[in-house]
């Protein structure tokens, strides 16, 4: 098909490229330079999507962002189909391959326009007045079963990818002096300005080419050149300038606190065939001492009776499609509004040889120079006219003109037949970003648009925010342009470089400059324009997306919702993909006149972030598989994973669980490690320990503060299992300590708690007691801990260590001592967490691999296995030591677990000290450790599962406690189980029982220890 | 006028010019028996209980804004009743019970959807509390089920369960009984019946101060619309507790932190459940119109400020596009933040206080929405009885003192 | 994200701190002298102000040190950070202050992008 709409001449498109698309699977022709929206339109196409809830057909509106209608899907296969793009911001590519959305079986002949002849059902929150019954569809079921899954199919819009995304996203922070959102004359004017002092500039722009609204000025004039010439030359001499970056293709989508700024740069999305692994987009978060917003001002439909129509569009958008991509709309053209704006799309389309059937003004008397233009170009032009309704099925074909009467009453005075409408309501400035900067916005009653409150009184969050073109009311191009100077200049003054006297030689702000008849920002229309149709029967739409209209609107405010917080939620106006661009000011204005207020005080819906809808996957950018989270490796690491090991996430830590050989489940490995550890021996990379040296004059009253236990007796080179609460008195981490030296202590915690740990010292150490004379130093990385369990322990570590005195005379069970093993310097403590004869050996982490590697020699001499967490846990509940987060959960004091031992009686204070005494802490049914034992002794208890006084209780009985540790115990030959149980060490000997789905289980209690109760293993 | 089919259609053809206000906007009157301080969900349904259980019909609900214009109309509207304790259990169960013919009870479509909310285990301790959860809740008559992979895969299509992920899914949680509901029209729908009962909703009134007699019992409010008499005053205003308790010189054990949330563009149904995840700290299901529905933890430090911290929200993805990876090519349409009063256990506070006739409803953290219905239920009865309810008695403010914590967060059950 | 000014360090991204909690709350001298209400009072109770609000943040992935803080609550505005053990400044000269329309000087690149762990 040809580009039968595409002027002779004229427009940015490169008419020597071509390029070929599909829409909806037929064959289209564009060129380089073209949107998929005017390219749709250059070959005719207006109808190109479905409305929300009515399914209308629906048109192209805008040319830009603000786009609401034209949504469609663009596939480059089933992963890489993106649904809800604007075909307004989709650049053309050589086979572009698009998709209408909403609709079935056909755009053209759509199912869903069924609802559009239901549509006197479907008012504003008709769903809350229904779909509550009958009693045959379930009652209050129905909605359920019946009703909320045909309301889901007929919601949405375009389809989800259904595959896993393959593409790549990239992440870049930036600093900057300036940063300039918005590249059109202002941002231009802005960025030449602010680089002109040296200062580090960002200018970004959405568009994949700065020029913003001069893109579509053939006829504007910069110091006496053509705009774009001028354009062309700004851009190059910032494009050689060092310290200024522009991004195009760039949406500053989010502002947050202190000038931070999200940017998101689309990379491929515009290629024919992007190069493997190439980033699609990039997100920029960019902190900015100075920022201006040049963001420029969106265009507002009118609204009118069935003003939705295919057909339809912004007159400055034809203007833009006119000018900038030699589109034209259609062949007859019918121009309606309240704006200066709509003689200039007039004008224009008049000049490309269009049929102008009329221009129809809302204003009773039109004056001023454009308006004088038309009249001189021979145009029909009916002042104080508007248009009533239109008809035509899939596009406009006719309108019907109405004259409005001082009294505001309508009459029908004629009809035309054309085949396009444009259409204005005037210019809505884009304050977005400073709005989410926190800016307030003040109501210009005179020009009838919300503008940005700079200066005196404005709020911290846009102190370092300035403003500049018609995103604050600026319209005329010089003044535009000369504003853009000055925010720039005022803004690299307060980034501290400089400003005006250094940028003014080098760029002079323009003298003369102009377009042909600029319109101003300001004036034309808010709200829906008058009509002498039943105001409760015909659709004016406000928000084109949603289907809402001027009615759903004026019903809301007759429901009771007074605010426009309400208004929106309850007609959904302004929540559609566009989140009222095109739509919020006209409803604020309509909900205002319903309620009779002052629009200011009918309030403005809060913008939030993004300005435009953003990917999922440039937000979370790199943080994928193994760069969501850091993985944390011991240096043993390599050596289990040659040996199979299956390993578990603790953490960031990936630690080994269990070392199956063969065939081996996780059972059968798990016995084998346990028995060979407690037959001969084993070897357990203990390297995930936290590690702390706390060192200082007064470190023992620093561990007495810390801990429960008392550290004075504690003798050099000596070991103690040291518990910790925080202030509230429950536990929250526990490890071994060794005394290294009168003013050291080798700290370890649990493998998740050393942060935690760490943090809670440091903050008791800085801002408690800052006089201590005490150093903290976290070592878990510097260490790497090797323990060895077993009676054949001491001849393995001996073989490594041959000249080390390893004798129980000299380092007996909770002694240290140091030495060299394998040749390394060694820490070497005598601690055991299985119950057997065991030894910590720690060595510097590079040495880890190589420490390791030796002992397993010797270790398998001994017919010695290597176990992981897995046998670990089992041997450790054997003896009945807890592990903190598995017996504990932050509700647990050391007397619950049996640990009162541990605290140090003498000592008047330690954290935590003061909270054991509070009336709940002290009750006689707090819940205990204690051991379950099932009767029936081929069962193994589930962790988790309830304890409780019946064997059938009542559903809502509360619970005596849970069990907290269930294994099978190869060293007692049946399973064994630890829990907490009210009052529990009093229940020794008595059953309780384990509720199951399938029955009770009968326990018995018993005390927490199983196996080698006096532990003379220990000692051996 | 009733809600119903029928009535809509009746209406269609008057073209919806008969539908009336939904609830009044009177002007305050001198005195009231109970002033509700608060127009979110929980003071409305505050009041609604007190008018329709207890006869207390001269109720006024007071707010600084908009009703419903708190977290009411921000969250992500999860709710569910699987919590640990079973004092939280028996508590988020009642509002769960409630919801089951709230919009009949109202007459007004909540459309509460009990499709389901699963949560996922990613590593062994996960699945050991998961587990007790599961085991906790069975005996306290709450539904909760343990999935494997595979199953929780069956339920949730999208979910990944391969191991290419950070941390794969080893299992997950699932309350069959739990869903979403429409945020607002629970507080359109409970201002609506109470209004209807007599209860004056009175917006744009702050309050600010609260008044106490010669014996320091509660004797009224001072209000941007002057003073107003009550005997009896219940504070339910979230975020701002504090600083209204504060009026009245009772400290509270409260911080308030920035809650995000966001929503996609909107899409064909392709999202069937509710999906937490606790440990890649997420969840998200799809919205009736279409959009997916995110969330997750806090923002670190306190503020009033109702917006965060871009890395927030970064992360939140980070962890859905990990769990989704088909769902990068979405894209954010909203990205919004709230007020959350937070108590030092992650329990609400529903409780009688020091001062006579003063009443309080807060530290529902990121978690009030689903217990709306009980929360106002019970809330009512202490007012009306000046005494707790069994079901919040635990819910005290003494409990802070006395250590008789109810901990969710430190039992590690997601706190949302 | 907000920029925090380390007394220590100078400005940096939130990232690189932890909140710390309400600051200025001493812990008693002698826990077991004081009531259970006094000691609620210590561990739970906080003053959690609409307004400006004195906190605490610790430098972790910097150079460790605590620090106080003192931010508008409504806005996020970081109107001051002193060292620990520091007298917080006058509010009321703060405020006055915080509406100059040119905020206080951040040039993050002046510093090095991350400062030697310092060993206190």
């Amino acid at each position: 098909m040809s580009n039968a709409y595409r002027s002779r001449e004229g427009g940015r498109i490169d008419r020597r490229q071509r390029l070929t698309f599909t829409f909806d699977g037929k064959p289209y022709r564009g060129y380089a330079g073209d949107t998929l929206a005017s390219a749709l339109l250059a070959n005719g196409v207006h109808l190109v999507g479905r409305s929300f809830k009515y399914h209308r057909p629906r048109g192209i509106l805008a040319a830009g962002p603000e786009e609401p209608n034209a949504l469609v899907d663009v596939s480059r296969g089933e992963a890489r189909s993106t649904p809800n793009l604007r075909a307004t911001q989709v650049e053309l590519y050589e086979g572009l391959n698009a998709r209408s959305q909403n609709r079935w079986p056909t755009l053209a002949r759509d199912a869903g326009a069924i609802n559009d002849t239901m549509s006197p059902m479907f008012a504003a929150g008709f769903y809350y007045k229904t779909f509550m019954g009958p009693r045959f569809l379930g009652g209050a079921k129905a909605w359920t079963r019946v009703f909320e899954p045909v309301i889901r199919r007929a919601a949405g819009l375009g389809k989800a990818p259904s595959g896993p995304d393959p593409d790549r996203y990239a992440v870049r922070h930036a600093h900057c002096d300036v940063l300039v959102v918005g590249a059109g004359p202002a941002g231009l004017a802005a960025a030449t300005a602010a680089a002109a002092t040296g200062a580090r500039v960002i200018l970004c722009d959405e568009q994949h080419e700065v020029g913003g609204s001069l893109l579509s000025e053939r006829l504007a004039f910069i110091d006496r050149v053509p705009a774009l010439d001028h354009v062309a030359a700004q851009r190059e001499a910032l494009a050689r300038a060092p310290n200024v970056t522009i991004l195009t293709r760039t949406t500053a989508f989010g502002a947050f606190a202190q000038n931070y700024f999200g940017l998101l740069q689309r990379l491929t999305d515009h290629l024919p065939a992007p190069a493997a692994g190439a980033a699609r987009e990039r997100l920029w978060q960019v902190r900015a001492k100075q920022v201006v917003l040049a963001t420029g001002a969106l265009e507002r439909p009118l609204v009118f009776p069935d003003n939705d129509r295919p057909g339809i569009m912004l007159a400055g958008a034809g203007y833009t499609y006119l000018e900038r991509y030699g589109v034209r709309p259609g062949q007859r053209a019918v121009i309606v509004g309240a704006h200066d704006t709509i003689y200039r799309a007039a004008l224009a389309h008049h000049a490309a040889g269009i049929d102008i059937a009329a221009i129809l003004d809302l204003r009773p008397q039109p004056e001023g120079p454009l308006v004088t233009q038309a009249r001189q170009a021979g145009l029909r032009i009916d002042g104080a006219s508007t248009i009533t309704g239109t008809k035509g099925r899939l596009r406009v074909a006719k309108v019907m003109a109405g004259r409005i009467d001082d009294d505001g009453s309508v009459a029908n005075v004629e009809q035309f037949a054309c085949d396009h409408v444009l259409m204005s309501a005037g210019w809505t400035p884009a304050v977005h970003l400073f709005s989410q900067a926190r800016g307030k916005l003040t109501f210009d009653a005179a020009r009838q648009m919300f503008l940005p409150h700079t200066g005196e009184g404005a709020t911290p969050g846009v102190h370092a925010i300035q403003c500049a073109g018609a995103c604050h009311g600026v319209s005329a191009l010089d003044s535009v342009i000369e504003d853009g100077y000055r925010a720039g200049d005022t803004a690299s003054q307060r980034a501290g470089r400089g400003g005006r006297s250094s940028s003014r030689a080098s760029a002079p702000p323009p003298s003369r400059s102009h377009v042909e008849h600029a319109p101003p920002a300001g004036g034309g229309m808010l709200g829906a324009a008058p009509h002498n149709r039943n105001a409760a029967r015909v659709k004016a739409f406000v928000d084109f997306q949603n289907d809402v209209t001027a009615k759903d609107i004026k019903l809301a405010t007759q429901e009771g919702f007074r605010s426009i917080e309400h208004v929106k939620r309850y007609t959904t106006t302004g929540m559609a993909t566009d989140q009222g661009k095109t739509s919020n000011m006209h409803a604020l204005a309509i909900a205002a006149a319903a309620l009779g207020k002052p629009l200011p005080e009918v309030g403005l819906t809060t913008f939030r972030q993004p300005y435009t809808p953003i990917s999922f996957g440039a937000m979370a950018g790199y943080a994928r598989g193994n760069l969501f989270d850091p993985v944390r490796m011991t240096p043993i690491h390599p050596w289990a994973a040659k040996r199979g090991a299956v390993f578990e996430d603790v953490g960031n830590w990936k630690r080994a669980r269990y070392f199956p050989q063969g065939a081996e489940d996780m059972h059968a490995a798990v016995a084998r490690e346990c028995r060979i550890t407690r037959a001969r021996v084993g070897m357990f990379d203990a390297s995930t320990l936290g590690k702390i040296e706390v060192v200082g004059p007064d470190a023992t009253r620093f561990m007495d503060l810390i801990y429960t236990n008392a550290w004075a007796k504690l003798g050099l080179e000596r070991c103690r299992y040291g518990v910790m609460l925080n202030e509230a008195g429950f536990i929250m981490d526990d490890g071994v300590v060794a005394r290294l030296a009168e003013d050291r202590f080798h700290v370890t915690t649990t493998t998740g708690g050393a942060p935690r740990v760490l943090a809670h010292m440091e903050d008791y150490l800085q801002t408690e007691f800052p006089d201590w004379k005490v150093w903290l130093t976290s070592t878990t990385e510097q260490w790497a801990v090797i323990a060895l369990n077993g009676p054949h322990a001491r001849a393995v570590l001996q073989a490594v260590a041959p000249g080390l005195d390893l004798s129980p005379q000299r380092l007996p069970h909770m002694g240290a001592t140091s030495g060299a093993v394998a040749g390394i310097e060694a820490r070497i403590f005598r601690v055991s967490f299985t119950g057997e004869l065991g030894f910590e050996v720690n060595v510097p982490a590079d040495y880890g691999q190589h420490v390791w590697e030796a002992l397993w020699a010797a270790c398998e001499a001994e017919d010695g296995v290597a176990y992981g967490t897995e046998a670990m846990h089992v041997m450790r509940a054997e003896k009945g030591y807890i592990i903190v987060g598995q017996e504990t959960d932050g509700t647990v004091t050391p007397d619950d677990v049996g640990l009162g031992w541990a605290i140090g009686k003498a000592k008047a204070d330690f954290v935590g000290k003061r909270s054991l005494t509070r009336p709940d802490i002290v009750k006689p049914d707090r819940k205990q450790l204690v051991g379950l034992m099932p009767a029936d002794e081929a069962i193994t208890l589930e962790e988790g599962a309830q304890v409780t006084e019946s064997a059938s209780p009542e559903v809502g009985s509360a619970a005596l406690g849970h069990v907290t540790s269930s294994y099978w115990s190869e060293a007692m030959g049946r399973p064994i189980a630890l829990g907490l149980v009210s009052a529990g060490r009093a229940r020794e000997g008595t059953t309780v029982h384990v509720p199951m789905p399938d029955g009770s289980i009968a326990v018995t209690v018993t005390a927490p220890q199983f196996y080698d109760r006096e532990g003379d293993r220990l000692h051996g | 006028m009733r809600y119903s089919a029928l009535q809509l259609i009746k209406q269609a053809f008057k073209a919806h010019q008969d539908w009336p206000e939904q609830w009044r906007s009177p002007e305050p009157k001198a005195r009231y028996d109970v002033i509700i301080v608060g127009a979110g969900g929980h003071g409305l349904a505050t009041a609604y209980y007190l008018a329709s259980e207890h006869g207390v019909r001269n109720v006024a609900v007071l707010d600084k804004g908009w009703l419903g214009g708190g977290n009411t109309g921000r969250n992500t509207t999860i709710i569910r009743s699987n919590y640990l304790w079973e004092e939280s259990a028996a508590l988020y169960d009642h509002a769960v019970k409630l919801w089951g013919d709230l919009s009949q009870a109202l007459n007004y479509n909540v459309m509460y959807s009990p499709r389901g909310v699963m949560m996922l285990a990613h590593n062994v301790h996960d699945v050991q509390v998961a587990q007790r959860h599961v085991h906790a809740n069975r005996l306290a008559g709450v539904d909760n089920a343990w999935l494997g992979p595979e199953a929780a895969k069956a339920f949730c299509d999208p979910l990944n369960i391969s191991n290419n992920i950070r941390y794969p899914v080893m299992g997950a949680a699932l309350q069959r009984r739990g869903g979403v509901a429409r945020h607002d029209a629970v507080a359109w729908g409970y201002a609506r019946a109470a209004s209807a009962l007599g209860v004056d909703i009175i917006e744009n009134c702050a309050v600010t101060g609260i008044d106490r007699d010669a014996h320091g019992a509660v004797s009224g409010v001072q209000t941007a619309k002057g003073p107003i008499a009550a005997a009896k005053v219940g504070v339910v205003a979230a975020g701002h507790t504090s600083v209204l308790m504060d009026m009245a010189g009772v400290s509270m054990p409260l911080e308030s932190y920035p809650l995000q949330a966001l929503v996609s563009e909107p899409v064909k149904p392709i999202f069937p459940c509710v999906v937490m995840s606790n440990t890649v700290h997420a969840y998200i299901s799809q919205s009736d119109k279409g959009e997916l529905v995110i969330g997750a933890g806090t923002d670190a430090y306190t503020s009033y400020a109702q917006t965060g911290g871009l890395h927030i929200t970064q992360h939140t993805l980070d962890a859905i596009c990990e769990l989704f990876p088909m769902f990068r090519r979405m894209r954010m349409l909203r990205n919004w933040g709230g007020i959350v009063d937070v108590t030092p256990d992650r329990s609400p506070i529903l409780a009688k206080t020091p001062v006579s006739g003063l009443y309080v409803n807060c530290g529902w953290g990121t978690g009030g929405f689903k217990a709306t219905p009980g929360s106002g239920h019970v809330f009512a009865h202490t007012i009306a009885r000046d005494e707790p309810h069994a079901i919040n008695a635990p819910f005290t403010i003494e409990r802070f003192r006395t250590g008789r914590l109810i901990d969710e967060a430190a039992a590690a059950a997601v706190a949302h | 994200m907000l920029l925090i000014s380390c007394p220590y360090c100078g400005a940096r991204p939130e990232l690189e701190f932890s909140h710390g909690g309400e600051a200025h709350i001493a812990r008693p001298a002698d826990p077991s002298a004081v009531s259970d209400e006094a000691w609620a009072g210590y561990l739970y109770h906080r003053s959690n102000p609409r307004g400006l609000h004195i906190e605490r943040w610790r430098h972790t992935h910097g150079c460790g040190r605590f620090f106080n803080c003192v931010r508008d609550t409504v806005s996020d505005e970081i109107l001051a950070t002193y060292r620990a053990g520091e007298a917080p400044p006058d509010l009321t000269t703060l405020v006055s202050s915080s509406s100059s329309p040119t905020p206080p000087s951040t040039a993050p690149e002046a510093q090095p992008a991350h400062s030697p762990k310092a060993t206190p």
